[in-house]
């Protein structure tokens, strides 16, 4: 394993550090448990936005702290979810009277820890409540499993989301929009090739060299099948046929398109992948009229993409345009 | 013969060291289906018991299973670590304030345990989740004859929590992240089930 790090065990916190100092205009660190704020926090009558999970998906979610999204970001270890204490403290830190929004993406951790601290925050009389994203098409919806995981979705959620908070949207206002934002959000993702975790120091599955594992997660976890490696046409088609027969989106439909690269897959690849897509969406007649392309939620070194397709109206279109000020997205301020 | 809060405490420090023993095992069982973190996660819970050990030994079993929750439920994260809290701050609360451990109190416990684990997790038996695993050690802990010991009844328990865990070999995940796999993850060993039958096998040793 070659890695530029210095100890396993010190990889997150090393990295918040970096973090911290980089982005000294827009959020603060905070040590013991470690949380991600708002350099401005606690921003009074504003409801607060807050989600997290596992390192090892920059910049999701410290990446997006800032105004216009997230209030604070809770990282755990490496692909492990946060403890509820530091939940909790980003709560503390971040939370009044108008309560607080957690967002948290449907893995079995991050949904325990989550709802751990959600009972914390409310025997402290504070009104937090809690949404789940569960975007991936590639997991059967049943009620024999854990349910989808939350993907690439997680990314727009956190971005409207914290647009309708910063403009002082009430609470109730804050988690219904979240909730329709969750309806009409999906994602797909592949791998080319697997992380290596720092503490495990070996790629997370063995892959051939002809061969792509399609349908995965973020975490470095085998996809839904494995494939032979095919040109990017006739791929980016099995993903898009995979995403629009799933919702299903219609002719007509309005959406914003977006292409994510895992980690180490270049702009190169990810813009050709990108035009493909819109191409695809085009001759269904779906009308692409918002984009993001770049690397948003990672994992880690893994090569690899996910798309994800979200329904526009015009009041999230409005919300996806508004200002926004992060490390990670930074556009109309 | 009973056993006191002494005793509970050294049954975890010989659980830290079983499972620091198996951690590259339980990474590797992980990575199969998972994301390969649970040797790590647990690791790291069991040592920071043991240093908060070093520090205080609670009065009753009770108190220091207590720590044991609260501190895994702070240091683990994941699935893992609201799991196996929750087990050990049910057992805690079964155990009240009794200053000394016996094999009646040792069931209760186990089974408040387990209850603990499903009303978190929602798994059942047969979900290929660490529930394969303490359902039948409950059982055969149950099944212990009135004038068993506690290392008799943690013994059979043990034993039984193995075979629980070999069975998640041949099953369908429908829980936790090995259940994003369905059928591609048959074939392997569910880590958490073989993490509570490691643990139940050092308490087990430790209490001989």
């Amino acid at each position: 394993m070659k890695k530029i790090i210095n100890d396993p065990a010190t990889v997150v916190a090393e990295s918040l550090r970096g973090l911290a100092v980089a982005h000294a205009d827009i959020l603060r660190v905070r040590d013991d448990p470690a949380v991600v704020v708002r350099a401005d926090a606690p921003v009074a009558r504003k409801v607060a936005v807050i989600s997290g999970g596992g390192a090892g998906h920059e910049p999701l979610h410290g990446g997006f702290v800032g105004r216009g999204m997230l209030d604070a970001a809770v990282p755990g270890a490496v692909f492990t979810s946060p403890t509820p204490d530091a939940v909790q403290a980003a709560v503390a830190a971040t939370t009044g009277p108008s309560g607080a929004l957690l967002i948290v993406k449907n893995y079995t951790g991050d949904v325990l820890n989550f709802e751990t601290a959600a009972e914390l925050a409310a025997a402290e009389d504070l009104d937090v409540r809690s949404v789940v994203i569960d975007d991936d098409v590639a997991v059967k919806d049943s009620t024999f499993t854990a349910g989808r995981r939350g993907v690439g979705g997680t990314v727009l959620l956190e971005k409207i989301v914290g647009a309708a908070a910063e403009r002082g949207d009430s609470l109730d206002a804050v988690e219904a929009l979240a909730r329709k934002v969750v309806g009409q959000v999906r994602s797909i993702g592949v791998a080319l090739s697997a992380p290596i975790v720092p503490h495990v120091g070996e790629p997370s599955f063995d892959l051939g060299p002809d061969e792509i594992e399609f349908g995965i997660g973020i975490h470095g976890e085998p996809g839904r099948e494995r494939i032979p490696a095919e040109p990017a046409d006739a791929l980016v088609a099995r993903m898009v046929e995979a995403i629009v027969s799933d919702l299903p989106y219609e002719s007509g439909d309005k959406v914003l398109l977006f292409t994510n690269s895992m980690g180490a897959t270049p702009l190169l690849e990810l813009y050709l992948a990108h035009g493909i897509a819109e191409r695809l969406l085009a001759e269904r007649g779906i009308v692409v009229e918002r984009r993001l392309v770049g690397p948003y939620i990672t994992s880690l070194e893994m090569q690899g993409m996910s798309l994800t397709l979200l329904k526009l109206d015009d009041e999230l279109t409005e919300l996806w345009d508004a200002p926004v000020w992060t490390p990670a997205l930074r556009w109309g301020i | 013969m009973g056993c006191s809060s002494e005793g509970v405490a050294a049954a975890l420090r010989a659980a830290a060291e079983v499972v620091a023993e198996h951690r590259s095992e339980l990474v590797e069982l992980d990575r199969a289906i998972g994301d390969g973190d649970h040797g790590e996660n647990m690791s790291r819970g069991f040592t920071a018991i043991v240093s908060a050990l070093e520090t205080e030994v609670p009065a009753t079993p009770a108190g220091v299973a207590k720590l044991a929750a609260t501190t895994l439920i702070s240091k683990v994260g994941g699935a893992a670590g609201p799991l196996y809290g929750t087990a050990f701050l049910r057992a805690s609360t079964r155990l009240g304030d009794a200053d000394s451990l016996d094999v009646p109190l040792l069931v209760a416990a186990l089974q408040a345990a387990l209850d603990g684990v499903q009303a978190r997790g929602k798994a059942v038996g047969g979900d290929a989740t660490m529930v394969d695993a303490l359902i039948p050690a409950v059982s055969a802990a149950e099944a212990c004859p009135a004038d068993a010991s506690i290392a008799d009844v943690l013994t059979a328990a043990a034993d039984a929590a193995d075979r629980g865990a070999e069975s998640t070999v041949d099953l369908v995940p429908r829980k936790g992240r090995a259940s994003y796999l369905g059928e591609r993850a048959v074939g392997h060993m569910d880590p958490g089930a073989r993490s509570t039958a490691l643990l139940l096998r050092a308490f087990a040793e430790a209490a001989r």
